[in-house]
């Protein structure tokens, strides 16, 4: 690499005198210096620290719930104690882990550095953001230490506003916090993408990542809001006793469910958009291939956050609403899967004539893609009306819906963090567990899921603790399943902590990637850039018009000249 | 009682339901093969250092591709949407013969009524190749009817109602389970549908005692509790008629005026020194403790049941009580039995109950 004329116009890292402490990880260690940060990178950290011990108190809380269903009949748990748990589970694994991580980690670690700017548009908005999410999630982990809620993640009324003698309130005052958080990220990654590109970074030139993170930032500001003003409603009726949902004082309990929904089904794009985005990326590097119909991915990334929001009304096809209502719900549902059949199809045309790798990211997203797809096609089933009718509110749709958040969502979590991880830290980790946490990972979920399909379709209702003997074999397996995928979460905890007090110094490009994020040190300075970056071209430049490709070497995470 | 892959088809919507499965798993099966084939396919064959050609494609083949696949999902899906939704449109209503059944659901029972006032806790018989219409209602929460068999589910709402309809092709005993997360012992409010031959189901419904409906029940315990006694017109002692005063305003004494509605009837008969009727001696005692909350209710059923003037009509030969409650939000649905205001009962107490 040469110093001067860099297509990018940054001066290489590599050729720089690096006697100063440049990394921004160096750049102050007090508690303080951390804890009072406007740096976008310190601030995914302390996202990354707190959505980890979210992750692992939902994870603790469903290992449980898995264990009770290993046999019909509660044996290991009380009919009231299940309740509290798998609630627990769903609200921290959805508002606390889910819908923060990859925004709020990567996104914010990232979109910076891929659009060639230092910080975000607004830094202390940022760390108010993480102060409202830390928030939240303390109040609703106060609820649980106090006595626990039982109303399961969706609040259904009238049973959370009437009849719960739970800590329903905190709970939702947590949830409503967080949501300040969601709005102010989308905020600012909507300003940052606006205002802070650098000199030649058009918008169709971005990396999909960052595509992603701006849908999902729409998202979160058009959304979010009306979950909040729901919350508040229930807050409103539990404390003053207004009558807004109370069927018995005249308030409609199905209204709650439109407007949760309205929030809620988006939501579960704000969970897969950022997994699309890291996909994209991964799999384009690992295949050495610029991304397959790059201008169709935008536009179906786009056209996915638009439908999602006019496809709430699948999830309340048995509450007796107007079959012609259900009708348009059911065609808008189909038309959403589209988008997402067309990403499916562009990552599987980016591995044509590729040089594709099996590092241990390329590992993930591969899983991803399967799980996603499998994820994505029962989705077709519950947009069908009348076999909606049969498995809503069973196993199936417990299946279906962490096929698409956990299998791909959390899969194309740990592909990220596996990939930037040298970035992010300045350390390699050990490539041998990384795969074989990637393949255990696949494996244990799809035991794990699939059965619950077809116990499901049987009829096995959900927020059961005990169910009908018939349906035991299923749960069996599933539970099995769990305790694999629950040592394949606990090994990267494990070897990424050990990798960060043990682990090699990482190159400035471990995966000879093309990415702006690249472009600097690992980890990057608190200014980001060593010179300011000028963009020459579309992103994805693996495999130019012509020319052969030329990166032929596998490119394992290897010790680099950095200190 | 079910296959080990397949759920026991026992319903003339499950078969139409189950076509529609099947047909949606043939799809995504070989869409997922497609995709995974795919994936392995390019994942082996363009593996890093293989030998394989890895010449760029034209950009007009990518456009193709890309437009081809598509319009393909797009014309598969919508297939498959008009398929299910027409499925969806013709099985929407019940037929006109349909035997009718009323359910209330509560926590944590299904309780199921038919319009002799024959009456069933979380048991329904059913003739086999009858249409059964169910009209469903709440007690408190939200609940869902689910018979894995038929596949059938429709949420039961409090203070709203719903219906389905079901014909049962196959005799045998089938799982009525609760699918909407409704409290504590959610997973405990099991019933079972039994399905019997017609005959069968004849004698098995001749055998059910003809029940009281709660206005009914109320009108007697309004004679054995002594109610009537100073209620009643003609009564010795002075006390104010009840006829025609559900869902109006009472005067009280201090020019205050209440509404004599389920929550004010309870006062009354629980703690009756509080709010006297305007012109009226508090001579009545307290009934705490000596009517349960099943009695309360059924009497606070009674009373609505005097509605306004005429306060009952009997329809000779039928045991039927119609009320001419005035109107209100109450009318958009109707008592499951008739005439008795189930739906305005208080839950009982308890823990879960309202506060």
């Amino acid at each position: 690499m040469s110093t001067t004329a860099s297509p990018t116009g940054l001066a290489d890292p590599d050729e720089l005198d690096l006697g100063l402490p440049v990394s921004y990880l160096a750049d102050g260690h007090s508690v303080r210096s951390w804890l009072l940060t406007t740096d976008h990178k310190r601030i995914a950290i302390l996202y990354a620290v707190t959505i980890t011990v979210f992750f692992f108190i939902g994870g603790a809380a469903a290992t449980l719930v898995r264990l009770e269903l290993a046999t019909p009949e509660a044996d290991v748990l009380r009919a009231d104690t299940y309740n509290k748990l798998f609630t627990l589970h769903g609200v921290v694994m959805v508002w606390f882990f889910l819908i923060p991580s990859i925004p709020n980690t990567l996104g914010n670690f990232l979109v910076p550095l891929m659009i060639g700017a230092r910080d975000v548009a607004f830094p202390k908005l940022n760390l108010v953001s993480w102060y409202l999410n830390l928030g939240g999630g303390l109040l609703a982990v106060a609820a649980l230490i106090l006595g626990g809620v039982d109303t399961g993640w969706t609040f259904y009324v009238p049973y959370s506003t009437v009849f719960s003698n739970t800590w329903v309130s905190l709970t939702v005052l947590g949830v409503f916090t967080t949501g300040f958080s969601s709005i102010a990220t989308g905020v600012n990654f909507i300003g940052t993408i606006h205002l802070l590109r650098a000199p030649g970074m058009t918008w169709f030139r971005l990396p999909l990542f960052v595509w992603a993170m701006y849908t999902t930032s729409l998202m979160f500001v058009l959304a979010t809001p009306v979950l909040a003003v729901t919350l508040l409603l229930v807050l409103a009726e539990r404390t003053f006793g207004l009558p807004i949902f109370d069927p018995a004082r005249g308030g409609d309990p199905i209204l709650f469910q439109h407007l949760f929904w309205f929030y809620s089904h988006p939501a579960v794009y704000i969970m897969v958009l950022p997994a699309m985005g890291v996909v994209s990326e991964l799999i384009t590097c690992f295949a050495r291939r610029k991304v397959f119909g790059y201008t169709f991915m935008v536009y179906a990334l786009v056209a996915i956050a638009v439908i999602g929001f006019f496809t709430w009304g699948h999830h309340m096809f048995t509450s007796g609403m107007s079959p012609y209502a259900a009708l348009v719900f059911s065609f808008l549902s189909f038309i959403v899967a589209v988008p997402s059949a067309i990403k499916v199809f562009n990552w599987t045309g980016t591995l044509y004539r590729g040089q594709v790798g099996f590092e241990s990211p390329m590992l993930y997203a591969l899983g991803f893609v399967g799980l996603f797809t499998l994820g994505g096609l029962t989705g077709l089933f519950l947009a069908s009306i009348p076999v909606d009718v049969h498995v809503q509110d069973t196993y199936f749709v417990v299946a279906h819906f962490h096929y698409i958040m956990v299998g791909a969502s959390v899969s194309a979590y740990f592909g990220g963090l596996h990939f930037w991880w040298p970035k992010i830290t300045g350390r390699t980790y050990p490539e041998t567990w990384a795969r074989f946490a990637a393949i255990l990972m696949f494996f244990g979920f799809n035991l794990t899921f699939f059965p619950q399909f077809i116990a499901g379709y049987l009829g096995m209702p959900r927020r059961y603790h005990v169910y009908p003997p018939e349906f035991q074999i299923w749960n069996v397996l599933s539970s099995a399943g769990a305790a694999v995928l629950a040592v394949a979460y606990l090994m990267p905890l494990g070897y990424l902590t050990w990798s960060l007090l043990f682990g090699e110094r990482a190159t400035n490009n471990p995966w000879d990637a093309s990415g702006l994020e690249w472009r600097t040190t690992s980890p990057p300075p608190r200014q980001n850039f060593f010179g300011s970056p000028r963009i020459q071209g579309g992103p994805y430049n693996y495999h130019p018009e012509g020319v052969a490709p030329v990166h032929d070497q596998p490119r394992l995470p290897s010790r680099g000249s950095l200190t | 009682m079910t296959g080990l892959l397949v759920p026991e088809t026992a319903s003339l919507q499950a078969v139409l339901t189950d076509r529609i499965f099947l047909g949606l798993t043939i799809t995504s099966a070989l869409i997922l093969a497609l995709v995974v084939g795919l994936v392995l396919v390019f994942s082996i064959r363009y593996r890093r250092g293989s030998k394989a050609n890895r010449h760029p494609l034209p950009e007009i083949v990518s456009r193709e591709f890309e437009i081809g696949w598509t319009a393909a999902t797009i014309f598969l899906f919508v297939f498959v949407f008009w398929w299910a939704a027409s499925a969806q449109i013709g099985a929407y209503s019940a037929p006109p013969n349909a035997i009718e059944v009323h359910v209330v659901a509560k926590q944590w029972m299904w309780k199921t009524q038919r319009s002799n006032g024959a009456r069933e806790i979380n048991e329904l018989h059913v003739p086999v190749n009858a249409p059964v219409k169910l009209i469903m209602t709440s007690q408190d929460v939200i609940h869902s009817f689910f018979v894995p068999a038929f596949r059938l589910k429709r949420d039961v709402l409090p203070d709203q109602q719903t219906e389905a309809w079901f014909q049962a092709t196959k005799t045998g005993t089938f799982h009525l389970l609760c699918t909407e997360y409704c409290g504590t012992d959610h997973a405990r409010m099991l019933g079972r549908v039994i399905v019997m031959e017609p005959e069968a189901y004849a004698s098995w419904l001749s055998a059910q005692p003809e029940g009281d409906d709660l206005a009914h029940q109320g009108e007697r315990l309004f004679a054995e509790r002594g109610c009537a006694g100073c209620h009643a017109p003609g009564s010795r002692v002075h006390a104010p008629s009840l006829a025609g005063i559900w869902e109006r305003p009472v005067p009280l004494a201090g020019g205050r005026f209440a509404t004599a509605d389920a929550g004010y009837i309870r006062d009354s008969i629980l703690q009756p020194g509080r709010d006297v009727v305007a012109g009226y001696a508090p001579v009545m005692p307290s009934y705490a403790g000596l009517l349960d909350d099943g009695e309360i209710q059924a009497l606070t059923a009674y009373i609505r049941a005097l509605g306004s003037e005429p306060a009952v009509v009997r329809v000779p030969g039928a045991p039927e009580v119609r009320s001419n409650v005035p109107g209100g939000v109450r009318e958009r649905s109707p008592a499951m039995v008739p005439g008795a205001p189930v739906l305005d009962v208080p839950a009982p107490a308890g823990p879960g109950s309202r506060p």
